[in-house]
């Protein structure tokens, strides 16, 4: 087999690949001039759109599609937001391309303002990468003054400033138009949609907001073609993408597959094989929010769209969290539900007291006194938060829960029957 | 109340936004960095800074778990609990922490130098168990003995007086 083209992970390891020198050395913004001098911004969309790309922050919307969407004829100014926000469990991968490779990021947020007439991008990180926004700021201050930012790019008349902006810890603002509120100085509440950000986003305006890795994938797409993009996937999804591997692997990591890749080589061939020689048990395939799949899926699927989608899943943001025979899907499940009851904003009655119900019939059968009947009411309260709430966070609680209750209901049997044991006998002190 | 460079990083905040209000989670952060939390007299002035409401401010103090709305140790060990480390052993690492530290998790040492608190994923979950100390940069793949060796290295950098 030829070596795997790496797209957005082709200057990672490379010593000190996130300054401008060696990134110059490597490609770096070529693909920033080609478009600047030599395409119209309508060219660069067209690209996009030919490319095949999805987005990579958890819904896989088209790109292009969406740039598509911003008017051109609007008088208002338009916004080049990058989501950074990067805070669904399982997710590591857009910490590993803004520490490795600020400069692909800015590059792919310069060509974006250039497509969508937009002089001004923001890069929402979220609070706890503290760090990695001082990286990418001393980046955006080597691209200013060498030219790349700022007034007339390159000796052309175009013109854009970049800057970073922290969150501070709330997993909704990576919601896009939590985001958006978070950006303007307000509590990360989800807006309505539509409007769409695309025609009312940031302080009303047209808005793009993309994530991390969809945009440092741009500047390949504009160097190489959309075409050549496109072929190192499958047809519906298309070019290569991060995941990043954690849970019980050899070799956790962030690593880049072309699209259509099996699974089963990710865990052998890259992460090295299930830990201790110990068998698979289940893999949520897409970050927490994605419905669990069982071992025997998980060796047969196929990382794409469509193929991960007959299993009942989703590729979300490309977090693989993979759990041999000594989990217990009971109280990984229970975790998460916890995680969803903590971020939840609290706008809306069936996801603010619905997480927190839920949480406290996890935590009766883990604690001891659940009841045979808790199985049927945590699927009778699951409908009643799902699709009924005003984001789709309620759903990314709900999801781990139906899914994993049908394809591992021996650990939910199992929770139960230790809850009565708990009950009755006195707890060890 | 904030320092003259804080003072300057602050005006220039606010030119990046068409805004003044947008500056607000950045202000914080630079407020809280002076202050270690945010107090009630620091919202009313940073309210008078950007030209916005005090509501507005303490709406957004309370809406962010990062922003601390009450003194924390000097040394906020945060440890991550989420399912991916949880199939690490977070919680053995927690657990070590508060035997070590003598509190609870949400608590301070009565020295005030350390607060252990339970977090979200922090985005570190192929390094798990891990933890942040304030805004630092991760401690990752932890073990005992490593929680040992920073718990040792915070002490002797506090009192090196250069913490
Ligand atoms: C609760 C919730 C959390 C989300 N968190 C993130 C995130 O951390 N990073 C991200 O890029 N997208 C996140 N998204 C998806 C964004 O809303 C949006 O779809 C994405 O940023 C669009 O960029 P893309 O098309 O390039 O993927 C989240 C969505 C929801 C509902
Ligand atoms: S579904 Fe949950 S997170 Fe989304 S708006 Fe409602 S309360 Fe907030
Ligand atoms: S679950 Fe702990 S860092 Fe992600």
């Amino acid at each position: 087999m030829a070596e795997p083209v790496r797209v957005v992970s082709k200057r990672f390891g490379i010593p000190d690949s996130h300054t401008l020198g060696v990134y110059l050395e490597h490609d770096g913004y070529v693909a920033l001039e080609k478009a600047l001098k030599s395409m119209q911004p309508a060219d660069v969309i067209e690209e996009v759109k030919k490319s095949a790309l999805r987005g990579r922050g958890g819904a896989g919307f088209p790109t292009g599609m969406k740039w598509s969407f911003v008017p051109k004829d609007s008088p208002k100014p338009k916004y080049i937001v990058c989501n950074a926000d990067e805070s669904e469990p399982g997710t590591f991968k857009d910490r590993a391309l803004m520490e490795n490779d600020p400069h692909s990021l800015i590059e792919g947020c310069l060509i974006a303002a250039y497509a969508l007439g937009s002089h001004t991008c923001y890069i929402y990180i979220r609070g706890e990468y503290g760090w990695v926004q001082d990286g990418m700021d001393a980046a955006i201050r080597e691209a200013y003054e060498k030219g790349y930012c700022g007034k007339n790019i390159l000796g052309t008349d175009f013109s854009c400033d970049v800057y970073t902006h922290p969150g501070a810890g709330a997993y909704i603002c990576g919601e896009e138009t939590a985001l958006l509120n978070s950006l303007e100085g307000k509590r990360g509440h989800p807006r309505i949609k539509p409007p769409f950000p695309a025609v009312e986003g940031l302080y009303g305006c047209p808005t793009v907001v993309n994530n991390v890795e969809t945009l440092a994938t741009v500047p390949w797409i504009v160097q190489h073609g959309g075409d050549a993009f496109r072929q190192l996937g499958t047809e519906k999804s298309g070019g290569t993408r991060l995941v990043s591997v954690c849970g019980h692997v050899n070799k956790p990591g962030v690593y880049e597959i072309p699209l259509g890749y099996p699974m089963k080589d990710l865990l052998e061939k890259e992460c090295g094989g299930i830990r201790n020689g110990n068998k698979l048990k289940a893999v949520i395939p897409g970050g927490s929010s994605v419905p669990i799949i069982t071992a025997e899926e998980a060796y047969s699927v196929k990382l794409d769209f469509e193929s991960i989608g007959e299993v009942g899943s989703m590729l979300g943001s490309g977090g693989v969290i993979v759990m041999d025979e000594t989990a217990d899907i009971f109280e990984s499940t229970f975790r998460l539900v916890h995680f969803y009851k903590h971020e939840s904003c609290g706008w809306c009655t069936p996801c603010r007291d619905g997480s927190d119900w839920m949480e406290q019939l996890f935590d009766r059968i883990a604690i001891g006194g659940g009841r045979q009947e808790d199985l049927a009411l945590i699927t009778s309260l699951g409908k009643n938060i799902e699709g009924k709430s005003h984001c789709a966070l309620a759903d990314a609680l709900v999801w781990p829960i139906t899914s994993s209750m049908k394809k591992f209901p021996e650990d939910y049997q199992r929770a139960i029957e230790r809850s009565r044991k708990l009950l009755h006998e006195p707890a060890a002190v | 109340m904030l320092t003259p460079e804080r003072e300057k990083k602050i005006d220039e905040l606010l030119t990046r936004y068409p805004s003044s209000r947008s500056a607000l989670l950045p202000a914080l952060w630079v407020a809280q960095e002076q202050y270690g939390w945010i107090s009630l007299e620091l919202q009313k002035y940073l309210a008078i800074r950007l030209g916005i409401t005090p509501e507005q401010v303490r709406e957004v103090v309370t809406f962010y778990s990062m922003y601390n709305e009450r003194p924390v140790g000097k040394y906020h060990l945060q440890v991550c609990c989420t399912t991916p480390c949880m199939l690490m052993g977070s919680d053995d690492v927690i657990g070590y922490l508060e035997k070590k530290l003598d509190i609870r998790r949400g608590q301070t040492t009565a020295d005030g130098l350390f607060t252990v608190s339970q977090v979200e994923c922090l985005g570190s979950c192929g390094t798990a168990p891990m933890l942040q100390v304030n805004r630092e940069k991760y401690d990752e793949n932890l073990t005992y003995e490593k929680v040992d060796a920073l718990v040792d290295r915070l002490r002797a950098q506090a009192e090196g007086g250069n913490g």
